[in-house]
């Protein structure tokens, strides 16, 4: 067993109403996903302001997911309309600045997609892991 | 295009006054060196006709002065706008940040403002004086016994040279003519320069740029789309307020957030890269997030109308997956 194997640290802003609850499904199932996964709850994916994500990049985290219900099914209605707007925004303008665009997602995971919560949650902790640490965006100033 | 003197300038400013139409008068005072101008009230005849300054160098955006200078006064103030700076003032009567009722605006026709860099870098530091002559600037510096001559195409900023419009979209009364919008400007040129780089090339880019960042803050307290009363960069608690060392992305925050914050609202005044002493091409970051607006959610142009909905505080059910941004063509 290798002892030192590198594992990247996700942090995951997930939605009260939709994400947090299939995080649950996915646990009262059985299903596994990476321990590194660091769950935020949040009322909802329009709560996410773009400083979160930033704030989570500068203190460490190599890889930022958020989960909010899919579109059309926001418990307030239009939130995550909003969050869409706004993240597509701001993944592009990280892309622009040149950071790998691969530790950025949104993913919309209702209650009842535990298996799917799992699923996204392996596939992006593999994808982040690929790339290695995050040095572009981490601040040492930020960090504790 | 004719261009706009002083006296014209002064003559209507005077005339306004003595009539009672305004009570104050938003111009340029000479500040320490002749291409160094203060915005400043005026509010007798005498002091215009002695310390009214116009000349090229007059690129400050007044529109932002006007949230603040139309509260603690009585009557009108009257505010010579270009056109850009007509966006940007009707961007802030949307915002419910300036009273209608308390500006009068006159719009003044620009054929493009002088960068004392540019200048600079072409004479040479030292410039002790410059005045405008109708071939050129003469600039004079301490090193030369005779004045050089700069053109005015030269000596043009380069916010101007990719002027967006020249078309007044807000005013009471006009000096000079009226120009045309100009699509063509290519003002997303640079933009659309650096996304064809990769990644690394990208963030060696940012990085040496806004690594000379010293966080004085000019940036905001320029930009039209900033009036926060309360600012989050002032919050001491934020641990981003000082400096880090130069060897990380130190600033990268602070002007994402800052971009952030005007994305939808900014109207591409140019102003942020105009006052920042480090020469941060920071309009860059905002036309970013022009264009990406403009290629995911339309064609918008923060200011042009009085009362439209940012697009970010707007939305359509069939809007673009965060996750689609990087699959279109040529991503």
């Amino acid at each position: 067993m290798q002892v030192n194997e590198y594992k990247p640290l996700i942090v995951a802003f997930c939605c009260n109403w939709c994400s947090y609850a299939g995080a649950d499904l996915a646990g009262n199932n059985r299903l596994s996903y990476p321990d590194n996964v660091k769950i935020i709850r949040v009322p909802c994916s329009c709560r996410v302001n773009p400083m979160f994500v930033l704030r989570a990049f500068q203190r460490g985290a190599d890889g930022v997911i958020l989960c909010g219900c899919h579109p059309g099914d926001c418990h307030y209605t239009s939130g995550n309309y909003y969050t869409r707007r706004r993240m597509a925004l701001l993944f592009s303008m990280l892309d622009y600045l040149g950071i790998e665009r691969e530790r950025t997602r949104v993913e919309w995971c209702s209650a009842a997609e535990g298996a799917k919560f799992a699923q996204t949650m392996n596939e992006f902790t593999e994808a982040v892991a690929a790339l290695g640490e995050n040095k572009r965006l981490e601040d040492l100033r930020c960090k504790e | 295009m004719q261009r706009i003197t002083r006296e014209m300038l002064t003559s209507k400013a005077i005339s306004l006054l003595n009539d009672g139409t305004v009570s104050a008068v938003l111009g340029w005072r000479e500040g320490e060196f002749s291409y160094d101008l203060t915005p400043s009230l005026f509010y007798t005849a005498e002091d215009i006709e002695q310390n009214f300054v116009f000349n090229d160098f007059c690129g400050a955006n007044f529109s932002k002065y006007l949230v603040t200078k139309t509260l603690g006064i009585e009557g009108k103030i009257l505010a010579f706008l270009k056109p850009c700076d007509t966006y940007s003032f009707n961007q802030l009567l949307t915002e419910h940040r300036i009273d209608r009722s308390k500006v009068y605006v006159v719009g003044i026709s620009c054929d493009g403002m002088a960068d004392i860099s540019k200048i600079r870098a072409i004479t040479g530091d030292g410039i002790s004086s410059i005045s405008c002559e109708p071939d050129g600037l003469k600039v004079q510096t301490i090193y030369d016994d005779e004045p050089k001559t700069v053109s005015y195409e030269d000596a043009m900023a380069e916010r101007c040279i990719c002027c967006k419009s020249k078309k007044h979209v807000c005013y009471d009364e006009l000096i000079g003519e009226e120009g045309e919008e100009n699509p063509d400007c290519n003002r997303f040129g640079k933009v659309a320069e650096l996304e064809a780089m990769t990644p690394d090339e990208r963030f060696a880019f940012w990085r040496g740029e806004l690594s000379r960042c010293i966080r004085c803050n000019a940036c905001r307290d320029v930009c039209p789309a900033c009036t926060c009363e309360k600012c989050v960069f002032n919050n001491p608690n934020s641990g981003a307020e000082n400096k880090a060392p130069a060897t990380s992305f130190e600033e990268q925050m602070f002007h994402i957030i800052r971009a952030f914050h005007v994305a939808g609202r900014c109207t591409d005044c140019g102003e942020c890269s105009r006052v920042c002493p480090q020469h941060i091409p920071l309009h860059l970051l905002n036309r970013k997030f022009i264009k990406d607006i403009n290629t995911f959610y339309g064609e918008y142009q923060a200011g042009k109308e009085v009362g439209s909905r940012a697009p970010l505080v707007d939305y359509t059910t069939g809007d673009l997956e965060p996750g689609q941004v990087f699959e279109r063509e040529g991503m």
